[in-house]
């Protein structure tokens, strides 16, 4: 056990299970970096240095730097999938799905069961979500909803290194495509990390925090947003219960009822879009099957419905705060 | 006689009467679905693939068990071609419930892994993606095996058509893509769609060979997959075929086909039919005798009545289990 940052936990996760099977490939547009190029062999491990060192170690049959050809990469990346290697695909930014989406919610997602149950897909998408970095509305949405919309996909996104590194883990070994969301504001974040492989199971939701006031559930880098107001509130007398989710495919909703049935009243804290989105889904499964416990209406914290701007006070105001989640804790307190 | 020369050193009398025989089947199966759709038996959205016959088995004739072939929607020739269960095949696109996908995917979506056949798509392009992946697993798996794409013309403008001919090019996987420009995506020709008129001639773009053939002219076909196929296997990169064909029906079965000049099918059944030239060409040379063929359209013809009578009485998926297959863990 060591402290790690994500950035560390999930290359450590990566060559771990590299090193486990070897048909595990990586595959994607500089995920070493440098291909051809004439400089410095393995100079990038992708834009934010996650892979990096993974082509020295591994070497080009299982390193793959590809053109930018999102479509035609991950749509070989499924046949490598079906034929029986483990690819972990790179999408870089989530927000260029627009580009390989029929690949993805066509066909890695409907593979199996479009063709009666022949084949398996054990395919990892890894992407970046997420705002904060001021780079604008193409590099920075929460599509995790759009991911979580399709039968057939699995999707996780881990809050910290510990959670990132086991459900990584999982994500490799699973023999469905899953799309692995890391947010690009917790690469820095730091936490212990066993050095040793562990895998963390699908549809399980973290309690991060106990408390019998309200339920707060919070996704992704939002965890540590909800638990800034949760400290908060704490020294108000409110306790608040923090479930992270951790997989939104396959969905916890077991834990989210009881926990609100518990409290009676629940806030999500989401980044990703007001509408259609996983505060939506989450506020319509507790309406529809723990009504009678709710002692409040649902409150939802989530952007406002709009793109992503790149001016840094916008981005402020788009991104979620611990001020909107504890208005919204004292709105269901009664306490306005 | 340079063609009986040739023939006779590439191809067996066998292999001959089975290249006839696949191609006869397709073409009774296919005048038969067209005939049981008209009734209103058959679900869904049907493509047909008489007239193109040569083509899907002028590329499956190449291939080994180790080899994937990548179907389109027009996929019930190839899945024929290919040996899929001809019961099976005929089972999923009626959408029963042992049809070769258990009625999951019906007549676009012909699927077999066992028989080497994958995913016809209904994003049309994208098989060339996915060969491209199942060849580089026949690489680092060291297999010995290839894939053939099979993508139209209207397919061959998608954009994932061009990156995987890129990707497929710089990383020399052993992938073939087999073009099959019958002249119209849906009703839109590719006299119209397609920049310069010829698609083949992209290869060249993407350093690879790129040559077109007859379609209708099975030994054409033959000849130019045989090599594209060898080359793939020396390690030496894909190919692009381009093979010019027209299909008997429509883009589905019920479109009426206005947008098709007056007596164009007409001509090419007359003039162009793949069978006939196969017959004219074996007889000719001597190869085959006329009553042999004869007995081959008589025991397919019969076939094809069994087949057809099997799916028709066959039942639907069982409704319990219609949220299978999902996930891998359901089973």
């Amino acid at each position: 056990m060591s402290k790690k940052t994500y950035r560390q936990a999930i290359n450590e996760g990566l060559v771990q299970e590299m090193h486990r099977d070897p048909s595990v490939i990586l595959i994607g547009e500089d995920v070493a970096g440098g291909a051809g190029a004439g400089g410095d062999v393995d100079a990038w491990g992708g834009p934010m240095a996650v892979t990096k060192g993974l082509l020295s170690e591994f070497g080009p049959k299982r390193v793959l730097d590809t053109p930018i050809s999102e479509a035609a990469y991950m749509g070989l990346a499924i046949g490598a999938a079906a034929s029986g290697l483990r690819p972990v695909a790179d999408l870089m930014f989530n927000d260029f799905i627009g580009v390989c989406f029929d690949q993805i919610v066509n066909q890695a997602a409907k593979y199996r069961y479009m063709y009666g149950g022949q084949d398996r897909i054990p395919l990892t998408v890894r992407t970046m979500i997420g705002a904060g970095l001021g780079i604008s509305s193409q590099h920075s949405q929460c599509l995790y909803p759009v991911f979580s919309y399709f039968a057939g996909l699995k999707v996780v996104i881990p809050s910290g290194p510990y959670d990132a590194k086991g459900l990584l883990a999982s994500a490799i070994r699973d023999d469905d495509p899953v799309i692995f969301c890391e947010h690009k504001m917790l690469y820095e974040m730091v936490e212990e990390v066993p050095d040793e492989p562990y895998a963390i199971p699908f549809g399980e939701a973290k309690f991060v925090r106990e408390g019998e006031d309200v339920t707060i559930v919070a996704l992704s880098r939002m965890v540590h947003i909800a638990m800034e107001a949760a400290e908060s509130l704490a020294k108000e007398g409110i306790g608040c219960e923090v479930i992270d989710p951790r997989t939104t495919t396959p969905l916890d909703t077991e834990s989210i009822i009881e926990s609100v049935e518990e409290t009676g009243r629940l806030v999500i804290v989401d980044e990703a879009g007001p509408r259609c989105g996983m505060a939506s889904e989450i506020a319509a499964v507790v309406a529809e099957e723990a009504f009678s416990a709710l002692n409040a209406p649902i409150i939802k914290v989530t952007p406002p419905y709009t793109p992503i701007p790149a001016a840094p006070n916008l981005e402020k105001l788009y991104i979620p705060d611990a001020g909107q989640v504890i208005t919204a804790v004292h709105k269901v307190m009664g306490r306005e | 006689m340079d063609t009986a020369q040739g023939l006779i050193m590439k191809q067996s009398k066998t292999e001959l009467l089975s290249a006839y025989r696949g191609m006869r089947t397709i073409r009774i199966f296919e005048d038969r679905m067209h005939v049981e759709f008209a009734g209103g038996g058959v679900p869904g959205f049907v493509h047909l693939y008489a007239g193109q016959e040569a083509s899907a088995v002028g590329v499956c004739a190449n291939l080994t068990d180790a080899d994937i072939l990548l179907n389109t929607h027009r996929a019930h020739g190839p899945a024929i071609a290919r040996g899929a269960d001809i019961f099976a095949v005929a089972k999923e696109i009626y959408c029963r419930g042992d049809g070769l996908c258990r009625g999951r995917g019906g007549s676009a979506h012909l699927h077999d892994v066992k028989s080497g056949l994958w995913g016809a798509n209904s994003g049309v392009g994208s098989g060339v993606a996915l060969g491209c992946g199942a060849a580089l697993a026949a690489r680092n798996n060291e297999t010995g095996g290839i894939a053939v794409a099979l993508v139209g013309d209207g397919g061959a403008n998608q954009g994932v058509f061009l990156e995987a001919m890129n990707l497929a090019s710089i990383w020399k996987l052993p992938v073939v893509i087999m073009v099959e420009n019958n002249g119209y995506a849906e009703a839109t020709a590719a006299d119209y769609a397609i920049a310069g008129g010829d698609i083949h001639k992209r290869a060249a773009a993407f350093d690879m060979p790129g040559v077109v053939v007859d379609g209708h002219d099975y030994f054409a076909v033959y000849d130019a997959v045989l090599e594209a196929a060898e080359r793939a296997r020396a390690g030496h990169g894909p190919s692009l075929i381009e093979a010019k064909q027209r299909r008997y029906y429509g883009h589905f079965e019920g479109d009426a086909q206005s947008y098709r000049p007056k007596g164009e099918v007409e001509e090419y059944r007359k003039n162009r039919d793949c069978l006939k030239q196969f017959r004219q060409k074996v007889i000719l040379d001597d190869l085959i005798a006329t009553a042999e063929l004869d007995a081959i359209d008589g025991e397919v013809g019969e076939l094809i009545d069994r087949v057809y009578a099997d799916a028709i009485a066959a039942p639907f998926p069982s409704e319990g289990e219609f949220m299978q297959y999902i996930y891998a863990t359901d089973t």
